[in-house]
């Protein structure tokens, strides 16, 4: 059976479990039992095992990060910088990833037929365009339900700093939801019982009463095919008291490394999402938002670069530094870009017909460029198109998940995790 | 002298009060009666739907659990209804009405409270305008949702209700109405309302009929429909357009590529069933509602009888919602259910009181009588009532509830509203919102079920708070461990708890006093809150 983004069968020298006696909470259903589940994903020799997002809220726009056309009508007061990688510029502002450019390809022509935030989102983080009868899961969600773990206390689907976008579970399941939490500085929400061991214990067998009573006449197998109901809050007990816990807590690490990624919840973000890609989560998610910028696109464009570039730099490094880069897939874009031509406000509008997504680690090639946006901006098509879902089934692959895998709705519908085609410009040759 | 006045005055005063507390606590109370109920033949129609039903259950040889007790069926009531369970208060009150009459006392109690049309209103926007936060300016949910609730809570026939949202003319302001088409507008491509959109949601909403399948091409799965249907039912939002002053028509055909890769050619209006339905006299727009809305078109009143169905059951008479057959054979009680609407000029209040009256919706969700456990087939065909997850909305209002002795909704104190409309948003944001995709039913996951045992809203309403807390108000106004024990469940699971809850806990209580009797009335609290029967529907 299929059971939560969690471990099945780990259980902590610290666990609740342990601390108080099995005596309890011996009604709990054995969790072994439970949440058997049978068969690692088939891949290739090693594929990536995790992925982490950097999600650029509102719409970052490819002329003023990853696509500049400097000296151009449309290019705005954006300069372009060289990097690491001979012929590829970036736009000024990212003189720490533009080091890196050997790690890090560019996509520079996704294109999708969404210009609304919401519905744009939607469509980037599931590979899907929203439909009425079916929520798509997003690609961590399908990462967590391909691939079991057995060492993972802490939710192996984690958002950080997400607005209502964040990952969602839909038809797979509520339990592949992304485990929000706000900036890493300050305490995780809900993981901390509000009293002590001793009283918890008290509050569980109370509990243990109730629900044998309301077990009374009820399907045997309520518990296992319905609720989960005591599967689950032992899942949160253990959670409670792991020591991975600690993955998530970037106070711990040193000065050093905080520095590095820039004193910023989006950086303390990224770093931890390297530490809870070590602890063995599959998929973290990090935001920053205030890319929506139909004013003064170049002067809020510079302010975000700052924050993103030593983060996302310093997180490449440190991936690559503990030998992780090539596990770990890093996607670094948003919802859509932004208008070729500058709206009267010094703005620029939504454009979902040509904009750029980073990627790199996993197998990926580095320093690729995929695609080329017209640089006068007359054609709206742009050369070698990549569509949003192609970026969904080649990351699938490259975890070593086959994207035309299918997946039942709960109306019986069969839906393929990605419909899209392999981007083959970033395979390893 | 003076200040052995005070004194004296100060203690009278406090006892006094608390004693009135008290009373008000443990003592049925008065209740505003509702107004009665004036519509005819509601028993008949009742009658019907039960005797299909028997003959349902027999033919597929399975036994009908016994009658809920009062309490659970007017709880399944409080939560489909107005997405919370009832108050301490209430159920001194539902006490107090002779059981017969009590199921029908609480739905007209229900349906004259603002709670429900507010909450029905939300339920049914879900289908009609989604959740989204849609185009920027042009689109109001709130405005529409609010004319929803005024619209329901005055229950406007169906068929007026209907007709309004798909002619409806003027700006997002000051016509919500109109929001039901600006929702569809796609700014990014400045082309007006979506017709296709519109279309999409008119047949599922309206008609339970899912045409938006084959929008983009003949679908082999779906033989039925072919994609012209769907475009020539598309072409009466053609002349929809949107400008300065809101919603209107203009003299401008709907165009569309039909072939592939081929040119746009103009479609000519015409609806997929029942042409013979369709006025003549009109513009396209008001065509197409007096077309769906047709006492004929029985699709209509059946998908409007699915929705109430779900609501009150958690689960669509036919799944899914909004996909119901055109053609029989039809679920049990759906073509009675769907008569005695269109009979009653598609009366929703009444729809809601025949099906809260039927024996289907007042089954037990355990075999109720003697030994034995519920079964699946049980549970499939509605002879007994089957468990389902509650939605968030209903888990963050049960637990304000939960947490008040005082029925909480539109009289309630302001703070007490203002607490409960800002509380429940936050956590329903962080509890996950099920969009759309409703009816669905899925374990819990395990940071809601965190969120349960340690988040800052289960904190708040179980600690220390004599103003705001149902545990500490227990605890320092009954004295008596039974009757503070009982007022618990009843608050929290609208029930008694049965001799062995009672036993352990009043084990538990023995000899306590203070703090730490306090402290175990909370963890009573928190235990009852946590449980499997305070999360799910049955």
């Amino acid at each position: 059976m299929d059971y939560a983004c969690h471990t099945p069968d780990h259980t902590s020298r610290r666990t609740l479990l342990k601390a108080v006696g099995l005596s309890g909470i011996s009604w709990l259903t054995p969790l072994a039992q439970l949440l058997a589940r049978e068969s690692e994903a088939q891949g290739r020799a090693d594929p990536a095992k995790s992925v982490i997002l950097l999600w650029l809220d509102g719409g970052p726009s490819q002329l003023d990060t990853f696509d500049p056309h400097p000296g151009t009508k449309i290019g705005g007061e954006t300069r372009a910088i060289d990097t690491a990688r001979k012929g590829v510029q970036l736009a000024e502002g990212l003189e720490k990833t533009a080091e890196l450019m050997q790690d890090i390809s560019l996509i520079r022509s996704v294109t999708s037929k969404e210009g609304d935030h919401e519905r744009a989102a939607y469509n980037m983080k599931t590979g899907y365009r929203p439909n009425p009868s079916v929520v798509h899961p997003s690609m961590g969600a399908i990462l967590c339900h391909q691939l079991t773990d057995s060492a993972v206390e802490v939710p192996r689907h984690v958002s950080i700093l997400a607005n209502n976008r964040a990952g969602r579970g839909g038809a797979l399941g509520t339990r592949y939801d992304a485990f929000r939490i706000g900036d890493p500085a300050s305490r995780i929400p809900d993981v901390t019982p509000q009293v002590n061991d001793a009283r918890m214990q008290q509050r569980l067998e109370d509990l243990s009463v109730i629900d044998r009573q309301f077990a009374r006449g009820r399907r045997p197998d309520l518990e296992q095919n319905r609720t989960l109901h005591q599967a689950t809050i032992q899942r949160a007990i253990q959670m409670m008291h792991s020591d991975q816990l600690k993955a998530f807590d970037v106070n711990d690490a040193p000065a050093s490394e905080r520095k590095a990624y820039g004193n910023t919840a989006f950086g303390r973000g990224c770093l931890a999402a390297l530490r809870l890609i070590e602890t063995g989560v599959r998929c973290v998610e990090v935001t920053l938002g205030g890319f929506d910028t139909h004013v003064n696109n170049h002067e809020v464009h510079m302010e975000k670069k700052k924050i993103l570039d030593s983060a996302f730099s310093a997180l490449i490094k440190d991936l690559k530094a503990r030998d992780i880069l090539r596990s770990t897939i890093v996607l670094c874009g948003g919802e859509f870009g932004r208008t070729p031509k500058m709206n009267p406000a010094e703005g620029r509008d939504h454009w979902p017909h040509g904009f750029s997504v980073a990627i790199a680690g996993g197998t990926f090639v580095g320093g690729q460029v995929i695609g080329a946006t017209d640089p006068e901006g007359v054609k709206k098509e742009p050369r070698d198109k990549v569509r949003v879902q192609d970026i969904h089934a080649t990351v699938l692959n490259a975890l070593g998940i086959d994207p035309e895998t299918e997946y039942m709705t709960s109306a019986g519908r069969p839906i393929l995790l990605s419909d899209g085609r392999l981007i083959k410009g970033l395979m390893p040759i | 002298m003076a200040t052995w006045y005070r004194n004296i005055l100060f203690v009278a005063t406090v006892t006094c009060s608390l004693a009135l507390l008290t009373a008000s606590l443990l003592k049925p109370e008065a209740f505003p009666e509702p107004p009665p109920y004036l519509g005819k033949g509601v028993a008949e129609a009742v009658e019907k739907v039960d005797t299909a039903f028997a003959a349902y259950w027999a033919r597929n040889q399975v036994e009908a659990s016994a009658r809920a007790p009062v309490f659970l069926i007017a709880r399944r009531l409080s939560l489909g209804l107005t997405g919370t369970i009832p108050s301490l208060e209430e159920i001194r009150a539902l006490e107090a009405q002779t059981e017969e009459e009590a199921i029908d006392w609480w739905c007209s109690h229900l349906l004259a409270d603002p709670r429900t049309s507010d909450y029905l209103a939300e339920r049914f926007a879900r289908a009609l305008v989604g959740v989204e936060n849609g185009p920027f300016l042009v689109y109001r949910r709130r405005r529409f949702v609010n004319w929803l609730s005024e619209r329901l809570r005055a229950n406007t026939p169906y068929d007026v209700l209907v007709r309004e949202l798909i002619t409806a003319e003027g700006t997002w302001t000051s016509s919500p109405e109109a929001n039901f088409i600006t929702v569809s507008i796609d700014q990014n491509a400045k082309t007006g309302p979506s017709e296709s959109k519109l279309t999409g949601r008119l047949t599922r909403a309206f008609l339970g009929v899912r045409l938006d399948c084959v929008e983009c091409h003949n679908d082999f799965l779906h033989d039925q429909w072919k994609q012209k249907d769907f475009h020539q039912l598309a072409a009466f939002f053609g002349p929809a357009s949107s400008g300065m002053s809101g919603v209107r028509d203009e003299d401008q055909p709907y165009q569309y590529a039909l072939k592939r890769g081929g040119d746009l050619e103009e479609i000519p209006a015409a609806v997929p069933f029942h042409p013979e339905l369709l006025p003549e006299a009109g513009s396209l727009r008001e065509r197409l509602a007096g077309w769906v809305t047709d006492p004929g078109n029985r699709a209509f009143a059946r998908s409007a009888v699915n929705r109430i169905w779900a609501l009150m059951f958690g689960r669509a008479l036919a799944s899914p919602v909004d996909e119901i057959p055109l053609e029989a054979p039809y679920p049990p009680g759906m073509e009675i259910l769907a008569d005695d609407f269109i009979q009653h000029g598609y009366d929703l209040h009444r729809l809601i009181r025949v099906i809260a009256a039927t024996r289907a919706f007042q089954r037990d969700s355990i075999p109720g009588h003697g030994e034995g456990h519920v079964t699946p087939e049980q549970e499939q065909h509605w002879a007994a009532f089957g468990m389902h997850r509650l939605r968030p909305e209903q888990v963050a209002g049960s637990i304000l509830q939960a947490a008040s002795l005082e029925t909480i909704d539109a009289s309630a104190h302001i703070i007490r509203r203002i607490a409960r409309a800002g509380e429940q948003n936050d956590f329903i944001k962080r509890f996950g919102d099920m969009g759309e995709d409703e009816f669905h039913d899925q374990g819990g996951s395990i940071p809601q079920r965190l969120m349960m045992m340690n988040g800052d809203l289960i904190e708040k309403r179980t600690r220390d708070d004599l103003v705001m807390n149902a545990a500490t108000r227990l605890a320092v106004l009954t004295k008596n461990n039974e009757t503070a024990i009982e007022s618990a469940y009843l608050t929290v699971l609208s029930r008694r708890p049965v001799p062995e809850e009672s036993a352990y806990f009043t084990a538990k209580l023995k000899d306590t006093r203070d703090k730490e009797r306090k402290n175990i009335l909370q963890d009573l609290f928190w235990a009852l809150l946590n449980s499997t029967e305070f999360a799910w529907g049955h």
